[in-house]
C-alpha cells in the first residue's frame, strides 16, 4: 500500500471528497493559527537584542554580526567593507558620524580607516542567543521567582488533594443528618467566584497576618467545590461492603479512608492534582493583590512587573515566558487525556 | 497507556501521605466516636470555605454600606447606600461621560460588548470546529489537543505572547509589510485593541468550549444520521434538522458559562492593554481591583459596591443555566 493511499482512506469509505479536504485544510490552518503564536514565542526567545529590534523580523534568530576588538569595550558590529582598491575586507565599525564610519580590521586594531557608510553592507549572522535563558538567574532573582511558584503550586496542590478527598469521603461514604445541606453548600460556592469577594477577602487575610506571605494564596484556594464533586462522584462507586468488611477488622474510619478508599480514588486524585497544579501555577489576580513585595512574586506577578517596566528588556522577558510555559506544555503533552476525560466528566476547568 | 501509568502511580504514591495523620484521627474517633467521623473529615474544607468564601461574602455587604478608606470594619463610617448611589448617579445611563463613576460606566458598557461578541464568535467557531473534530479524520486526538493547548497557558503569557506580535515592529506588521500593506499601530488604537482583545480571548479559551460541544456532539445517536443518509438528505438539512436540535440543550449550556466567564475576564487584558488605549478595554474586575486595591486611595466601599453589581449579573446569568441545565436535563 503507497503511503498516499495509506494516508487518505477513510474508515468505510474509499475516496476523500471535497468536505474532508475542506476539513483537513480547516485543522491545518487551526493548527497554525494555535501553535504559530507559541512557536513565534520560543523563537524570539533565541534572538540576540539585535536581532530582536530587526524590522522586518526575520523567522530564525539571525541578526548583526558583533564582535569583542582589543583595546575597545564591547561587542562591536561588523561590516564588509569595499576598500578603495576594489577588495572587500570584514570590519569593525568603532563609531560613526553623519556618513562617515572610522573602521578597523579585527586583526589590526590600531589601524583606524574612514569609511564612506555607502560602501558597507551589514555582515549577518545565525546565532542562538542562549544568554537570555543562563543570564536570567544572575540577572534577576529569576530562581526566588521559580521556587515561589513551585512552592505554592506543589503545597497547593496536597493540601488540595487532601482536604477535597476527605470532605468527598465523608459524603460519599456516610450517612448522617445535614449530609444534602452540606454538599449543597458546597456546591453552591461554585457560584461565587473570587473575584466579587475580593475586597473582605483581603481583610480576612491581613487579620491572619498572611499579607505577603505564600500561604495568604495557598489557604483560600486549597478548598474546591470542583474537587469535592469530582471525587464524592468518584467514590460513590466504590462497593460499601468494602468498607464494611474493614470495620469488621476494627479499622479505624481514618484507616478505611487512606487505606481503602483513598488508594481506589488514585485516577480521580490524579485528574484534579493536574487541574489544581495548573490552576496554581497560572493563578494571577489573587496574588497580585496578596503579594506586594518582589521578593515574593510567582512567575506570572515577575512577568506581569517586567512587562510594565519603562524600558521592558524583551529579550529576557521572552525566555522567562517560555520558561513559564514549560511546565504545562509538559502536562499537556503528556497528560492531555486525563484534562480531557475530566473536562467531559465534571464540565469545569 | 503508559501516561495513565505514571499518572496512578504518582496518584498512589500520594495517598501514603494521610498515614502521617493516623494517632490524631484515631484520637478523635475514640473522643467523638464513629458517628461524628464524617464531620471530623469535612472540618478542613468546611473551615476554608467558612473563611474565604461565605464570611467574606457578608463582610462584603458591610464594605457596600460603609465609607472612608479604612480597612477595618470598626473605622469604617456607615454610608448607606452611598456607595451604590454613587456608581449610578448618571445624567444619562447611556453616556459614560455624563457620569460621576465615568470609568465605573465605561468599564460595564465594554463588559457587555465584550460579553456578546466574545461569547457569539466564539460558540460558532467551537460549533464549526467541534463538527469538523467530530467527522472521519485521521489523527484526531492529536487535531482535539491542537484546539485544547492554548487553554492550557495563564492569562499573563496569552497576553505576552500576543503583546510581542502586535507590537509595532511585531510579526504581524512585519507580514503587512512583506505583502506590501500598511503596518497598523495595533496597541494604541482604541478600536483595534478592543478587536484584538476579543481575538485574543477566544483563542485563549474556545478549545475548553470546543471539548464540551463536542461531547454534546457525540452523544446524538448514530441511528439518525443513518436514518437521515438512506434518506439521502443534504448535509445542510442534517445539520438543521438532527444536529443543531439536539445539540441545543448542551449550547445553551456553553453560552451561559462563556458568559460567566466572559464578564469576569480581567488578567489577560489587563496584561495585555493594561485597560487601555484610554479606558477602551477596561472591564468590571479591573474597575473593582483598582478601585480597591492599585490607586493611591483605596475606596474599599465603592469596589465592594462595584462587586454587588458583578455579583447580580452573574446571580442572573448562574439562574440562567440552572434553567439550561434543566431543560437540557429533560431531554435526555
Amino acid at each position: 500500500m503507497s503511503v498516499r493511499t495509506y494516508l487518505l482512506r477513510t474508515h468505510g469509505r474509499t475516496r476523500l471528497d471535497w468536505t474532508d479536504w475542506v476539513s483537513y485544510l480547516y485543522l491545518v490552518v487551526g493548527l497554525f493559527l494555535m501553535f504559530g503564536p507559541v512557536l513565534w514565542i520560543v523563537v524570539s526567545s533565541f534572538k540576540t537584542n539585535a536581532a530582536l529590534s530587526e524590522f522586518p523580523p526575520s523567522f530564525l534568530p539571525a541578526g548583526q554580526k558583533t564582535t569583542e576588538v582589543k583595546g575597545h569595550e564591547g561587542r562591536l558590529p561588523v561590516f564588509v567593507v569595499k576598500l578603495p582598491d576594489g577588495t572587500t575586507k570584514e570590519m569593525v565599525e568603532l563609531r560613526r558620524i553623519g556618513l562617515n564610519a572610522t573602521m578597523v580590521d579585527p586583526a589590526k586594531p590600531d589601524e583606524e580607516v574612514q569609511v564612506n557608510i555607502n560602501d558597507r553592507t551589514k555582515t549577518r549572522e545565525l546565532r542562538v542567543a542562549t544568554e537570555n535563558y543562563t543570564q536570567l538567574f544572575g540577572k534577576f532573582s529569576f530562581g526566588r521567582y521559580l521556587w515561589n511558584s513551585v512552592f505554592i503550586t506543589v503545597v497547593a496542590t496536597l493540601i488540595t488533594l487532601l482536604f477535597n478527598s476527605m470532605a468527598a469521603f465523608a459524603l460519599s461514604k456516610y450517612k448522617f443528618a445535614g449530609q444534602k445541606a452540606v454538599f449543597l453548600l458546597i456546591i453552591g460556592t461554585l457560584m461565587i467566584p473570587p473575584t466579587i469577594i475580593l475586597v473582605p477577602n483581603f481583610l480576612v487575610i491581613s487579620n491572619l497576618g498572611l499579607l505577603n506571605s505564600l500561604w495568604g494564596v495557598i489557604w483560600p484556594a486549597v478548598a474546591t467545590p470542583t474537587g469535592v464533586f469530582l471525587l464524592r462522584q468518584y467514590m460513590l462507586t466504590i462497593p460499601d461492603e468494602l468498607l464494611d468488611a474493614a470495620r469488621m477488622d476494627h479499622a479505624s474510619e481514618w484507616q478505611i479512608y487512606w487505606r481503602i478508599v483513598l488508594p481506589l480514588t488514585a485516577p480521580a486524585l490524579a485528574v484534579l492534582a493536574i487541574f489544581s497544579v495548573m490552576w496554581r501555577w497560572n493563578d494571577f489576580l489573587w496574588p497580585l493583590i496578596v503579594l506586594s513585595k518582589s521578593e515574593l512574586f510567582t512567575l506570572q506577578l515577575a512577568l506581569n512587573s517586567f512587562q510594565g517596566e519603562l524600558q521592558t528588556e524583551w529579550n529576557y522577558l521572552l525566555a522567562m515566558t517560555v520558561i513559564t510555559i514549560i511546565p504545562v506544555t509538559l502536562v499537556f503533552a503528556f497528560l492531555q487525556k486525563h484534562i480531557t476525560t475530566g473536562i467531559a466528566a465534571s464540565g469545569v476547568k | 497507556m503508559s501516561t495513565h501509568g505514571t499518572a496512578n502511580r504518582v496518584g498512589l504514591a500520594l495517598t501514603r501521605i494521610p498515614g502521617l495523620l493516623e494517632p490524631l484521627m484515631r484520637g478523635a474517633q475514640t473522643v467523638l466516636g464513629s458517628a461524628r467521623m464524617p464531620w471530623v473529615f469535612l472540618a478542613p474544607n468546611l473551615l476554608i470555605f467558612g473563611t474565604f468564601t461565605f464570611l467574606p461574602i457578608v463582610i462584603n455587604f458591610y464594605y457596600a454600606f460603609t465609607g472612608g478608606v479604612k480597612l477595618y470594619p470598626s473605622e469604617r463610617p456607615f454610608t448607606g447606600m452611598e456607595n451604590l448611589a454613587t456608581l449610578f448617579e448618571c445624567g444619562s445611563y447611556f453616556d459614560p461621560s455624563s457620569c460621576r463613576q465615568d470609568i465605573f460606566w465605561r468599564a460595564v458598557f465594554n463588559t457587555g460588548k465584550f460579553a456578546l461578541l466574545q461569547v457569539g464568535l466564539m460558540v460558532v467557531l467551537s460549533v464549526l470546529t467541534a463538527l469538523v473534530l467530530n467527522r472521519k479524520i485521521i489523527g484526531r486526538g492529536f487535531w482535539r489537543g491542537v484546539f485544547f493547548y492554548p487553554v492550557l497557558l495563564s492569562p499573563v503569557v496569552v497576553a505576552l505572547i500576543w503583546k510581542w506580535i502586535l507590537q509595532s515592529q511585531g510579526v504581524l506588521n512585519g507580514l503587512l509589510v512583506g505583502v506590501g500593506a500598511q503596518p497598523t499601530e495595533w496597541l494604541t488604537s482604541a478600536s483595534w485593541m478592543f478587536f484584538w482583545v476579543i481575538l485574543v480571548s477566544i483563542w485563549a479559551h474556545m478549545g475548553f468550549y470546543t471539548l464540551i460541544v463536542l461531547a454534546g456532539l457525540q452523544a446524538i445517536p448514530k441511528d439518525l444520521y443513518d436514518a437521515a443518509e438512506m434518506d439521502s438528505a443534504s448535509p445542510w438539512r442534517v445539520f438543521a434538522r438532527i444536529t443543531l436540535p439536539l445539540l441545543m440543550p448542551n449550547l445553551l449550556v456553553v453560552i451561559v458559562l462563556a458568559m460567566i466567564r466572559a464578564v469576569q475576564t480581567f488578567d489577560e487584558v489587563f496584561v495585555l492593554t493594561g485597560g487601555g488605549p484610554g479606558s477602551a478595554t477596561t472591564f468590571i474586575v479591573q474597575f473593582i481591583y483598582e478601585t480597591g486595591f492599585a490607586h493611591a486611595i483605596h475606596q474599599y466601599g465603592l469596589a465592594a459596591a462595584a462587586s454587588l453589581v458583578l455579583a447580580g449579573a452573574l446571580l442572573v446569568l448562574t439562574l440562567l443555566q440552572l434553567k439550561a441545565t434543566r431543560s437540557g436535563g429533560a431531554d435526555k
